[in-house]
């Protein structure tokens, strides 16, 4: 079996409001997810039923095809902001997540240090968060994301308060890591293009409470770079995504107008 | 402005200000007994060095310590049991917003009442002062946690234990130290009232003595002693502050 992460006829609400409505979705081992839709449809709802959280009203949550309802401290999370503690340096940071699950202090600072390499940290290693860039911040965080050993990681959004710059240098950054690890991605975005750049699949979440979401292959082959923007295959598809969002962003309002 | 400078401009703005003192008490002929030139509360505080230093500033300092260190431990015990547990938090929280109305001064003779006049009554007079100061903000920062910080560690698979000491104790230390600065000066005033309802020894019972002796100079030092006292355990309580948060941004900031 390669599915991953399973989400099957999954209802939930935040009390009266419903924000998922016999939710179905798979995600494959080794894919890389996009997850786009309009603010506020319960994205990050996604992310704390995925993570464990939150527990499904009805329906159930799979990993490896196993139905669990005890999914914390098995799935990775990048939160929104890097959430990095601001009086543990960056190895002490990175380090978290060893620590919780029991590994001695000194045995998983020395693992941290042999991964900073990689990450363009070794410098920065004893350097506070409050020292470091926006786009160092988050390679900390996402370092601290895959040191929990999990090949399953959900990215909440994790460059949206970064430069333009920055950005297109983790986003390439982000798939060069994707290739090395292996791991299944699934990642919360609100920029068109980063969502394409990075997926093989954009899921597009629309409506209240959300049903099926309209998903779509990316017809670009790995590896990937910045210039991939420009190809037809990648407009096209970015036109067509711009298309339902506008169209679920459009019916949204008609709704609110008809209720209000 | 940096460190040197501010210190040069503070220590020249202090000579200016005792000179003057000095130069008008002189020039005015004000009696001693109603303000005593700078000179003579020095001359004081040498010739009763031995009573001030040897008998009273360490009767004092020891219930300061003492009073410090029971609101600092019960305090924190409380901080933490009320965020650990909703009801405990139900219950004391009015009461602690409460406390913070009343004068504190006015609730000392009754710990003397029941405490007695020997060292428990200034111990536990002390501890009236130093108490909610110290509850109010380890609770704040217990309290004050990340709420997005405890998510991620609770998708680490983290245990409420670990929770709280590797996220709510360490990020409450910032608002526990501010807590400890204001006890430590408030704790000095503490034992200070303390003494004066009822003492035969400490800064403050030697001051009220002094007092009503009309012997203004020897006051002045008490005074003096009480401030710097005061002032010492302020300075100590930020710098062991900064020796468990070497991060600390927010009070580098304060010093440029």
């Amino acid at each position: 079996m390669n599915e991953k992460l399973a989400f099957s006829q999954v209802d939930f609400a935040y009390g009266e409001r419903n924000i998922l409505s016999s939710f179905d979705l798979v995600v494959n081992k080794g894919d890389f997810v996009s997850v786009i839709g309009p603010s506020g449809i319960g994205k990050s709802t996604l992310f704390q039923l995925a993570a464990g959280l939150l527990q499904p009203r009805a329906g159930e949550m799979r990993i490896d095809g196993v139905s669990t309802k005890e999914r914390l401290g098995k799935i990775g999370y990048m939160p929104q902001s890097d959430a990095l503690m601001p009086w543990r340096t960056v190895v002490e940071n990175a380090a978290l997540p060893l620590e919780i699950q029991g590994c001695p202090k000194k045995e998983a600072q020395r693992r941290v240090r042999d991964e900073l390499p990689r990450y363009g940290l070794s410098e920065w290693a004893d350097a506070y968060p409050h020292e470091l860039s926006g786009g160092m911040k988050q390679r900390v965080s996402f370092l601290r994301a895959l040191l929990f050993g999990s090949d399953i990681m959900l990215l909440d959004e994790p460059f949206s308060a970064l430069d333009g710059i920055t950005r297109l240098e983790l986003q390439e950054w982000l798939l060069q890591m994707w290739r090395e690890t292996g791991s299944t991605m699934i990642l919360i975005t609100h920029d068109m293009d980063e969502a394409i750049l990075l997926a093989n699949r954009v899921i597009l979440l629309a409506g209240a409470p959300i049903t099926a979401p309209v998903e779509r292959e990316v017809p670009i082959p790995y590896p990937r770079s910045t210039s991939s923007r420009n190809l037809p295959a990648f407009l096209n598809l970015r036109e067509e995504i711009w298309g339902l969002l506008r169209q679920a962003s459009g019916s949204r309002v008609q709704e609110g107008v008809a209720h209000g | 402005m940096d460190k040197g400078k501010r210190g040069l401009w503070f220590a020249t703005s202090l000579i200016v200000f005792l000179a003057v003192w000095e130069t008008v008490c002189r020039l005015l002929a004000i009696p001693s007994f109603i303000l005593p030139p700078p000179s003579s509360v020095l001359q004081a505080l040498w010739e009763l060095r031995e009573a001030l230093f040897g008998v009273h500033l360490w009767a004092t300092l020891q219930e300061v310590l003492i009073g410090l260190s029971i609101s600092i431990v019960f305090g924190s015990l409380l901080a933490y049991a009320m965020n650990r547990s909703r009801i405990v938090e139900r219950i004391v929280y009015p009461y602690i917003v409460i406390s913070q109305t009343i004068p504190i001064i006015a609730l000392s003779p009754v710990f003397i009442l029941w405490f007695g006049y020997d060292i428990s009554g200034k111990i536990a007079v002390t501890v009236l002062f130093t108490f909610f100061p110290i509850v109010v903000n380890t609770y704040d920062g217990l309290r004050g946690t990340d709420r997005e910080m405890i998510r991620l560690l609770q998708t680490m698979g983290a245990t409420p234990w670990q929770i709280f000491t590797k996220l709510q104790l360490p990020s409450s230390l910032p608002t526990f130290f501010s807590g400890l600065k204001v006890a430590a000066t408030y704790s000095v005033s503490g034992a200070t009232i303390g003494e004066w309802l009822g003492a035969s020894e400490g800064l403050g019972y030697f001051g009220r003595r002094a007092s009503g002796n009309f012997q203004a100079p020897a006051l002045f030092a008490s005074i003096l002693l009480l401030s710097l006292l005061g002032m010492l355990l302020f300075w100590f309580a930020g710098y062991i502050g900064q020796r468990y948060m070497p991060h600390a941004p927010v009070s580098k900031k304060i010093k440029k």
